[in-house]
C-alpha cells in the first residue's frame, strides 16, 4: 500500500519518535509503452514473439532429428563430439528462445501498471481458531492423554529412546583406527624394497642413473587390497640420483642416502598435493598447486612459498641384491599438518 | 584408337592407370630415401663423421669447447650420444640463439643429413643412446601408455600433454605434434631440466606405448567441447566466470529492465 508524506506507522511498541525517515517514494509517473501507443508497433512484437515460439518448436524437433541423422559410431570420438553438440545447441536454441518468448511476451504486450499486493494476514480467523481448540480438547477426551498418565510417561519414555541407536551409527562414521596412528604412520618399514609406480617392480640401485627421478610405491603396496589407495596416498616416494659433490647433507643424514640417490614423500607439506614436478639441473622441486619449492640438493628445505616444512626424507639403502630398500619408516608424519602433530 | 579421337574422351581406365603409375613413382622413391636414411643412420660413413665435426667445429663449439668438453657457456657432450643431437640440434633447440632459462624452439638450422653427421661425430666421442629402432615410435598400448603418462609425465606436461610452467622462467613444452624420435629421446637424455627416463626406469615398449598415447591425443578430439588449451580449472574457470557470468549478468538485467 502506498503511503505519502511522513505518515509512517510505527511498529507497536516503540516509545520513541523516529524521525528523518527515507521518504517512501511511491511508484513512478505511470509511463505508456511505445507498444500501448502505436498499434503497428504491438503487431511487430506479437510477430516477432510468436516467431520465437516457433522457432523454440523447430528447436525441439531438429534435436530429435538431429540425434538420429548424427549419430554416436562406437569407436569414433569425433561421432560423440559431434552429436552432443547438436543436439545440445538444439535443446538450448529451443529452451532460450521458448524463454525469452514468454519474457517478451510479458515486457510488451501484457498490462503494464503496477499494483501492490497486501500480504495475507497470517493470524486465523476467530470461528476457525474455535474449531481447532475444540479439536484437540476431543483428542484429548477420547485418547485419555492428560488421564491416563502411565500411557503418556510411557510413550515419552518411549520416544526419548528411540534415537540412542543413531548415536551408534553416527559414531561408526569415524575412523575405525585411532587417527593419530592412520596419519603417523605409513606402510613403509625396514627392508621393504622400493618400487615402480604402477608396476610394482622394484628398483636396483645401479638402474638409477644421475639425472633419473623414479616414482616409487613401497614392494608391499601390492598386499594392501582394501586400503591400497589410502596406503599409496601416504606412502608414494620420488626418487632421485643428484651427482654426489651437489648433495648438502646434514650430519645425521649421511646415511640415508645411497650413492647420491635421495628419496622424498611425494605429499607436499602444505596441503599434500603430490610434489613431483622435479627440475634435474637446479634440483628444484615445484609443487603444481601452490608453487612451493623445495630444494632436493639441500634436505628438500622449502625455498618459496606457503609449505611449513621440508619433504619427509625416506632413509634408504640397497640389500644384498643391489635392490634399493627402506631403512625404516618416514621420522616423521608426511603430509600436511593437523592438530596432534607434535612437530 | 580412332574411336577415342572421334569423341574426344580419354579410355575410361586411363585416369585410374595414371594415378597407379603416380603412387608408385611417388611411393617407390619414398620408399628409397626412407631407406637411405635408416641406412645412413645405422652405419655412420667416415665422410659423415669428418663432415659432422667440421660442422661441430663451426657452429657448436664455441659453447661446447672444441673437443665438445664442454665450458662455462655450455654441458660436455661427451657420452651424451647421438640421440640427444637429434632431439636438441633436430627440434630446434640448439643452437640457441641467446642464453636464457631454457633453450626454445626455433625452425631447425641443419639439414637432416647435417644433423645426422653431427650425430655421428658426437657419438664417436663415448657411448651414449643411439637413434631407436623404427618399431618403438608408434603402435603400442595407449592405455598402458596413459597410465605411464599420468605417473611420470603428466605433473610438469599436463594429462593431456598441454604443457606447463616450472620455476623461475622455466617451462615444460606442450607435446602436440611432436616428432616421436624427439619424444623417445626426450625420455632417454632428459634435456635440460627433464629427469632421464632410461630404458631401465622406463622400458623401450613402455616407451612406446607413451608415444602412441601422445598421439591418441593428437588425433582425437576432445569429446567434451572446447577443450580451451585442454588446461582444466584455470581456463575453463576463467571462461564461466566471463562468459557465463556475464550472459547472466545480461539476462537478468534485461529481465528486470521496464520496457520503453
Amino acid at each position: 500500500m502506498a503511503k505519502s508524506g511522513n505518515e509512517v506507522e510505527l511498529p507497536r511498541g516503540s516509545a520513541v519518535q523516529r524521525t528523518g525517515l527515507v521518504e517512501n517514494p511511491g511508484f513512478e509517473p505511470a509511463h505508456k509503452r511505445v507498444h500501448d501507443l502505436d498499434p503497428a508497433r504491438a503487431t511487430k512484437a506479437e510477430r516477432g514473439i510468436s516467431a520465437l515460439f516457433l522457432i523454440s518448436g523447430i528447436m525441439s524437433v531438429a534435436a530429435f532429428a538431429l540425434n538420429f541423422a548424427f549419430p554416436i559410431v562406437e569407436g569414433d570420438l569425433s561421432t560423440t563430439r559431434l552429436n552432443t553438440l547438436l543436439v545440445g545447441v538444439a535443446i538450448a536454441a529451443g529452451l532460450l528462445s521458448l524463454g525469452v518468448g514468454a519474457v517478451h511476451w510479458a515486457k510488451t504486450l501484457m498490462h503494464g501498471h503496477d499494483l501492490v499486493e497486501e500480504r495475507h494476514p497470517t493470524r486465523g480467523d476467530e470461528p476457525t481458531r474455535k474449531q481447532v481448540a475444540e479439536i484437540f480438547t476431543q483428542a484429548n477426551k477420547e485418547s485419555g492423554w492428560t488421564r491416563r498418565r502411565l500411557l503418556r510417561n510411557s510413550l515419552v519414555t518411549a520416544l526419548v529412546a528411540f534415537p540412542i541407536p543413531a548415536i551408534a551409527l553416527l559414531r561408526d562414521l569415524a575412523p575405525a583406527a585411532d587417527p593419530n596412528t592412520v596419519l603417523k604412520y605409513t606402510i613403509w618399514k625396514k627392508g621393504t624394497r622400493l618400487a615402480r609406480d604402477p608396476s610394482g617392480v622394484p628398483i636396483k640401485a645401479s638402474e638409477v642413473t644421475i639425472g633419473s627421478a623414479f616414482h616409487v610405491i613401497p614392494e608391499n603396496l601390492k598386499d594392501y587390497h582394501e586400503t591400497f589407495l589410502n596406503e599409496k596416498a601416504k606412502s608414494a616416494v620420488l626418487l632421485m640420483r643428484l651427482p654426489v659433490e651437489d648433495l648438502k647433507e646434514a650430519e645425521d643424514r649421511k646415511t640415508w642416502s645411497y650413492d647420491g640417490i635421495v628419496a622424498y614423500s611425494k605429499i607436499c607439506t602444505h596441503v599434500g598435493c603430490p610434489v613431483a614436478l622435479y627440475e634435474q639441473q637446479t634440483h628444484h622441486l615445484l609443487c603444481p598447486c601452490h608453487q612451493s619449492e623445495f630444494d632436493v640438493s639441500d634436505s628438500c628445505k622449502v625455498i618459496f612459498g606457503p609449505a611449513a616444512r621440508p619433504l619427509p626424507q625416506l632413509p634408504i639403502t640397497v640389500d644384498a641384491e643391489g635392490y634399493l630398500i627402506a631403512q625404516s619408516d618416514f621420522l616423521e608424519p608426511v603430509g600436511p599438518s593437523f592438530w596432534e602433530r607434535t612437530s | 584408337m580412332s574411336k577415342i579421337q572421334r569423341t574426344g574422351r580419354r579410355h575410361p581406365v586411363a585416369a585410374a592407370a595414371l594415378l597407379l603409375v603416380g603412387l608408385f613413382v611417388s611411393g617407390g622413391s619414398y620408399a628409397l630415401v626412407s631407406n637411405a636414411a635408416t641406412a645412413s643412420n645405422d652405419v655412420p660413413t667416415a665422410v659423415q663423421i669428418e663432415t659432422g665435426e667440421s660442422l661441430f667445429l663451426a657452429n657448436c663449439a664455441s659453447c661446447h669447447g672444441l673437443n665438445a668438453q664442454g665450458t662455462k657457456a655450455g654441458p660436455s657432450l661427451i657420452g651424451v650420444g647421438a640421440l640427444s643431437v637429434e632431439f636438441q640440434v633436430g627440434s630446434g633447440r640448439m643452437p640457441m640463439s641467446s642464453s636464457g632459462p631454457q633453450a626454445e624452439v626455433k625452425p631447425v638450422q641443419f639439414t637432416q643429413s647435417d644433423i645426422d653427421a653431427m650425430a655421428a661425430w658426437v657419438a664417436t666421442l663415448g657411448p651414449g643412446p643411439g637413434i631407436p629402432e623404427e618399431r618403438l615410435l608408434s603402435g603400442g598400448d595407449s592405455a598402458n601408455g596413459a597410465e605411464l603418462f599420468r605417473i611420470n609425465c603428466a605433473m610438469c606436461h599436463n594429462v593431456a600433454g598441454a604443457g606447463g610452467a616450472l620455476t623461475e622462467g622455466k617451462w615444460a613444452p606442450a607435446l602436440n605434434n611432436i616428432d616421436p624420435v624427439h619424444i623417445y629421446a626426450a625420455m632417454v637424455t632428459g634435456p635440460q631440466n627433464m629427469p632421464v627416463f632410461s630404458d631401465m626406469n622406463i622400458t623401450p615398449e613402455e616407451k612406446r606405448d607413451i608415444i602412441t598415447y601422445l598421439q591418441f591425443v593428437d588425433e582425437n578430439p576432445s569429446v567434451g567441447g572446447f577443450d580451451l588449451g585442454s588446461l582444466g580449472p584455470v581456463s575453463e574457470g576463467l571462461f564461466v566466470w566471463v562468459f557465463v557470468l556475464g550472459g547472466l549478468v545480461a539476462i537478468t538485467i534485461w529481465l528486470t529492465a521496464k520496457s520503453n
